[in-house]
């Protein structure tokens, strides 16, 4: 059997009183796109920051293939192959798109006393070029990134994510603020992107119609425990998911 | 814009080369002194306006740089030697004062290294035995090189121009360089910047440690220049007052520094006019800059083009909104 990208096993963690995540296990298999679905304070923030390195978690391990990295931070996360998005924008303002996504995948080449003396693109160009065209953001590749429209930051911050060709990108509600109409062409973007770099992906995502058509499999999290894990359709189906979350 | 920039820096240079050719020995060394903190601040310039880090010690480094080469002086060594010890001994020093950076942020931040500069100060001030205490050290050398002197007040003045121009091209080629787009990184957005494996910790030192390089070279040329220091000239007012310089040129514009030292050093003096009221009207240009171009007075160009895309952008709207009408 192949071995799973990410391994999360009995996750928990506490705030005080408040048990945020109790108890957590799922694997993400490669090359498949895993969904995180649950109302608001169902503790999916939680776990995703623990398997970002953004807090470290009470109790359980999280391996990243194979590898023992409950204790990691984010940086180390980052280094090993593991990319994310924000719920909330997060490109740097001031630099133009293409120097975004230069910067997202720049230390992953060379040393850092190398890179004091590499091209200012970090022969990066190229492959920024590429995301730039794959993500339509062309006309607006030498414009500062602060200057454009919420749904075009939206595409860049998605973009950064993927520059380093991570084995595992985190995103973190995607749609968040979004344009319906651009809605679509993300799930279009991050099919194509599954397909053709064979990643895997975590998605937190509150809209419902974007989660089912993209994932493969979704996991439902109700008060910081697992409802159930299943494709959609199955998780369309299933009663206690129905009368918990989705309703009719 | 970048054409701009190069026409801006090939004026400046040029008018830095001849015009003190023309000068009396108290105009060249108010060029001088522009030059000195042109370079001490252009260090503040990257750990403030790119890094984004607060710093209000930069003048313990200035310091450092001065007394050690005075020191180096006084034992009858040589300022080719003292100047790179200052440099490595104030990369050293703002390494660790970089620590505290990884720790605490913005007024925070300002405040561990006021504190720094305090106690640097008073070391400089006590330790009579090593930095002449309140006495200072007096009779600083000036450098020869290859039978070439530079005691004349002209031939000092070029010395300090050359070492501006190599560090502003060393600085130029870093911030080319992919730190410069990892200190950008660093400033606007750290967790982010984390989250795409830039390693902030190893920045944020680095960005400490060459800032504080540039203000001890500077440090060490001024000692030679003006030939007697003492621990008033690097109080925590002379780090606010490179700070403000910082502020005033534009932080994070590279040539921020060169307009910045100018409003600092230059201007009071052509403000003497005014006799005792010139510090006064000096504040008070200040605060109305600060008010009008709270970044900078290189900051100009980019309002000019954000003003001239916003009444592009509103005429677009009233046009399609008159397209719709119809």
């Amino acid at each position: 059997m192949t071995q799973p990208v990410l391994k999360v096993t009995n996750i928990k963690k506490a705030y005080g009183a408040i048990q945020a995540v109790g108890g957590v296990s799922f694997e993400v298999r490669p090359g498949e796109i895993f969904g995180v679905i649950g109302p608001n304070g169902s503790g999916k923030t939680t776990l995703f920051n623990s398997m970002l390195g953004q807090i470290t978690p009470d109790e359980g391990k999280i391996e990243l293939n194979g590898q023992d990295v409950t204790t990691l931070g984010p940086l180390e996360l980052n280094r090993r192959g593991v990319g994310r998005t924000f719920q909330t924008l997060q490109v740097f303002g001031k630099m133009t798109v293409r120097d975004n996504l230069i910067v997202a995948a720049q230390e992953h080449q060379g040393s850092m006393f190398s890179r004091m003396f590499a091209p200012s693109d970090s022969g990066l160009g190229a492959k920024a070029d590429a995301l730039i065209d794959q993500f339509h953001i062309r006309h607006v590749a030498d414009k500062k990134a602060g200057e454009l429209s919420y749904g075009q930051q939206k595409l860049v911050d998605i973009a950064m994510a993927f520059m380093s060709e991570p084995d595992l990108v985190l995103l973190d509600e995607p749609c968040a603020g979004v344009n319906p109409s651009l809605v679509g062409g993300i799930s279009t973007l991050l099919k194509e992107l599954n397909k053709t770099r064979k990643g895997s992906f975590v998605v937190i995502e509150h809209n419902m119609d974007f989660v089912m058509d993209l994932c493969h499999r979704i996991m439902v999290m109700v008060e910081g425990q697992v409802m159930a894990i299943g494709t959609p359709e199955e998780i369309r189906a299933n009663k206690q998911v129905l009368d918990a979350y989705l309703g009719n | 814009m970048k054409k701009l920039n190069l026409l801006f820096a090939l004026v400046v240079l040029a008018a830095l080369i001849i015009v003190p050719g023309f000068l009396k020995n108290y105009g060249i060394h108010m060029f001088t002194t522009w030059l000195v903190f042109i370079i001490a601040t252009m260090g503040l310039n990257l750990t403030v306006g790119y890094a984004g880090q607060k710093s209000l010690g930069h003048a313990a480094f200035f310091g450092i740089g001065a007394y050690t080469v005075a020191i180096f002086l006084k034992a009858g060594l040589s300022f080719w030697l003292g100047l790179p010890v200052a440099a490595l001994f104030c990369f050293v020093v703002g390494l660790a004062l970089g620590f505290p950076a990884l720790r605490v942020q913005t007024i925070y931040l300002a405040f561990a290294t006021l504190g720094f500069n305090t106690a640097l100060w008073l070391v400089m001030r006590n330790e009579e035995w090593l930095t002449g205490g309140t006495f200072g050290i007096n009779n600083i050398a000036r450098p020869s090189l290859g039978g070439i002197s530079f005691d004349g007040n002209l031939a000092y003045y070029y010395l300090v121009l050359g070492f501006t121009v190599v560090l502003a091209l060393l600085l130029w080629g870093l911030l080319r360089s992919p730190w410069g787009k990892a200190f950008t990184a660093l400033r606007d957005n750290a967790i982010r910047a984390e989250s795409l494996g830039i390693d902030t910790r190893s920045y944020t030192l680095l960005s400490f440690a060459i800032g504080a390089v540039y203000a001890g070279v500077a440090g060490g040329l001024y000692a030679s220049q003006v030939q007697f220091i003492d621990p008033a000239l690097f109080t925590v007012g002379a780090s606010i007052m490179m700070y403000l310089m910082v502020v005033v040129g534009g932080p994070g514009y590279f040539l921020g520094p060169v307009l910045g030292s100018a409003v600092g050093v230059v201007l009071p003096e052509w403000l003497r006019f005014a006799q005792a009221w010139y510090l006064f009207v000096f504040g008070a240009a200040v605060v109305v800059l600060m008010i009008w171009l709270p970044d900078g007075l290189l900051s100009i160009p980019d309002r000019i083009k954000a003003r001239r895309q916003s009444r592009e952008a509103s005429a677009a709207r009233a046009a399609a909104g008159q397209g719709v009408k119809a």
